[in-house]
């Protein structure tokens, strides 16, 4: 967030032209085409919209799973590398971003303890000295709300929330310049899915990390995030300030994702004819 | 009489330190929508198949769950078969896991008709056609010859409510028929459900985790937690004045979409987590996770579920709290 006056905050990331396309035979499906965004220190983007739009391509394709077909993202000023050899690139590049995902077996090693795992990633990135990782463990677990028993906890003796919470303070341990989230929060009860987004919102305003948080809940992007971006089949329909997109959205599809959300006077039918008339004729 | 009627319903399972049910009482009458609310694990799903008859293996059963009149605690097979092949329909979360993926759409429709109904080819397709077409679906006779992959997550749902209507039921018991779905496609399903519900003047209990859904949705809510039902009132009444605190905690819990300006206001999470089966209390089994949890009351014998206003509360304090005013519920410091 900046406040007015302030100098002009630190880009982490940018991100230009951003096009992948995926071939089955001789059909071609653009995923994601002329994507482009700047994330500063301590911002935080919400990518929205409906399944098949091009969320998770997005994210794969910030952390370097997957390789745009044309565009650029660089992180911290440096392009984010298309490949990586050797382990300094590798730690740099985990280093420059991280991920969460929906599911937190992804991020966890089920066969050791969530402690173990926290330490694992902390030797990987440099710290020597067993008690200060120790000590740094135990931080990142209580910024996430966790305590001793958690760490000691193999991932599938917790609960949904405190699994979660764990691959996000496995992320933090990198200390990523960027962390993005696709559909973190989106499996988890809403008592706990509370408790995660306070626990993101004080990260951010505490370590200035950058978010992208991939969601197709548009109350909780309001939550979390300063701006939105706005994804049909690929393409960016609108990307503002998140309050500014809610109050006045300004494309049929942005106005139809908001009115798809349920709330008193929610009107189901007419939303799926004006679904209709925006897909058109097929 | 009721359509759907839980009188008691008790569940346990061995080798559990708590009931998966623990006395559900629930009315559903024809025509009308009505929710069950509550998270993960608390017991929504077993309370739904349990109108279909169909009981954990293994487990204790006691109470009853009546539907039209019959008693399916204790059922014989004939009785069964009435309800599940006629009065009764259920849609599941995940159409693809309901469908076998290597039979047509038109296979999955007719084949109940044609083995337990006994109707012809002809007339089976007949009756899917017009289903298929009355959920929505824009190419009926190509359907019919489509597999299950071929369809879109929100057009696999359709044919699963049409597959729901076969035998024509007076109740539709919906559990997260939209969860699996993005929110254009669930209004989309929720339009056809609710359509279909209208016209036909059916009974529909929907099972959701989403209290803004079931709002948007239905006449009536409950909401239960730990295997209980904790609140049940109209929606109106339920979002205006929460009586329970832990309705007051779910409704503090989600964000809103619409808020004044500026940034939003912190959401209020529930402390801790939902409790599990090998968990138990010897009173409210939110106390540890309630600010309101008075030593000496709340650890004794479970709350009832009494009337207040015209909601039905389990909570021993619902006297006192019942006339805090909601925002004085969900605040963090009372
Ligand atoms: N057949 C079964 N055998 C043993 N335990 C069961 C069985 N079915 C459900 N349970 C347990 O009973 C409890 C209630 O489960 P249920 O599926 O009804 O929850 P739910 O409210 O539907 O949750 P969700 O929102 O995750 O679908 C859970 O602890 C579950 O693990
Ligand atoms: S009975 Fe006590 S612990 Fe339970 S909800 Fe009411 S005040 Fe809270
Ligand atoms: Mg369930």
């Amino acid at each position: 967030m900046t406040t007015p006056g302030a100098p002009e905050a630190r880009t982490l990331l940018q991100v230009s032209g951003l096009r992948k396309t995926y071939r089955s035979g001789a059909s071609e499906l653009v995923a994601v085409d002329d994507l482009s965004f700047t994330l500063t220190a301590g911002g935080a983007l919400g990518i929205v919209g409906e399944s098949g739009s091009g969320k998770t391509t997005t994210a794969r394709m910030l952390i370097g799973l997957e390789r745009p077909d044309a565009g650029q993202i660089l992180v911290q000023g440096e392009p984010l590398a298309a490949t990586v050899r050797g382990k300094a690139a590798r730690l740099a590049r985990a280093k420059a971003v991280q991920i969460v995902f929906q599911d937190p077996y992804l991020s966890l090693d089920g066969r050791i303890s969530i402690g173990a795992t926290l330490d694992g990633v902390l030797r990987l990135h440099g710290h020597r000295d067993p008690a200060a990782r120790a000590a740094r463990s135990r931080e990142l677990l209580a910024q996430v709300g966790l305590g001793e028993r958690e760490s000691a906890s193999l991932p599938r003796k917790l609960s949904g929330g405190q699994r979660q919470r764990a691959a996000i303070a496995r992320a933090l341990a990198v200390e990523p310049a960027v962390l993005v989230l696709d559909e973190a929060v989106s499996a988890l009860d809403v008592s706990v899915q509370a408790q995660v987004l306070n626990l993101l919102t004080d990260i951010r305003r505490s370590t200035g990390i950058g978010l992208v948080f991939v969601s197709h809940d548009l109350a909780v992007v309001r939550y979390v995030c300063d701006e939105a971006l706005v994804l049909y089949r690929g393409r960016t329909m609108e990307h503002r300030p998140v309050a500014d997109l809610l109050n006045s959205p300004g494309h049929p599809y942005t106005q139809l994702l908001l009115a798809s959300v349920p709330r008193p006077g929610w009107d189901p039918d007419s939303i799926s004819s004006r679904r209709r008339e925006l897909a058109g004729p097929r | 009489m009721a359509l759907l009627e839980y009188e008691a319903l008790s569940i346990s399972l061995p080798g559990t330190a708590r009931p998966v049910l623990d006395g559900i009482d629930l009315t559903v009458r024809a025509g009308e929508v009505v929710a069950l609310v509550g998270e993960s694990g608390s017991g929504k799903s077993v309370t739904a198949r349990a109108a279909l008859g169909l009981f954990p293996a293994g487990a204790t059963v006691g109470g009853r769950v009546r539907v039209e009149g019959t008693d399916l605690v204790g059922a014989d097979a004939a009785e069964l078969r009435t309800v599940r092949t006629g009065t009764a329909s259920m849609i599941f979360q995940d159409p693809r896991a309901g469908i076998n993926p290597v039979r047509r759409i038109g296979d999955f429709l007719t084949e109940p008709l044609r083995l337990v109904h006994r109707w012809s080819r002809e007339r089976a397709n007949a009756r899917a056609l017009e289903l298929l077409a009355a959920v929505g679906l824009p190419d009926p006779v190509r359907h019919l010859r489509q597999f299950p992959h071929e369809l879109s997550g929100g057009m696999l749902q359709r044919v699963m409510i049409a597959g729901a209507l076969t035998v024509e039921p007076r109740l539709l018991l919906c559990d997260e028929p939209t969860t699996a779905l993005d929110v254009s496609t669930q209004a989309e399903i929720m339009a056809v459900l609710g359509r279909l519900q209208r016209e036909r003047d059916l009974g529909l209990l929907l099972i959701t985790h989403d209290i803004d859904l079931a709002a948007a949705a239905c006449d009536r809510i409950y909401v239960m937690y730990a295997g209980r039902i904790v609140e049940t009132a109209t929606t109106a009444e339920l979002f205006a004045a929460p009586r329970h605190p832990y309705t007051a905690g779910l409704l503090g819990s989600t964000p809103p979409l619409t808020a004044p300006e500026g940034p939003p206001a912190r959401l209020i999470p529930i402390p801790g987590a939902p409790m599990g089966l090998l968990d138990s209390a010897p009173g409210c089994a939110f106390a540890a996770r309630c600010r309101f949890a008075a030593p000496g009351l709340c650890d004794q014998s479970p709350p009832p579920l009494e009337l207040h206003g015209t909601a039905l509360v389990a909570c021993h304090r619902a006297d006192e709290l019942v006339d805090a005013q909601p925002n004085t519920l969900m605040r963090e410091d009372s």
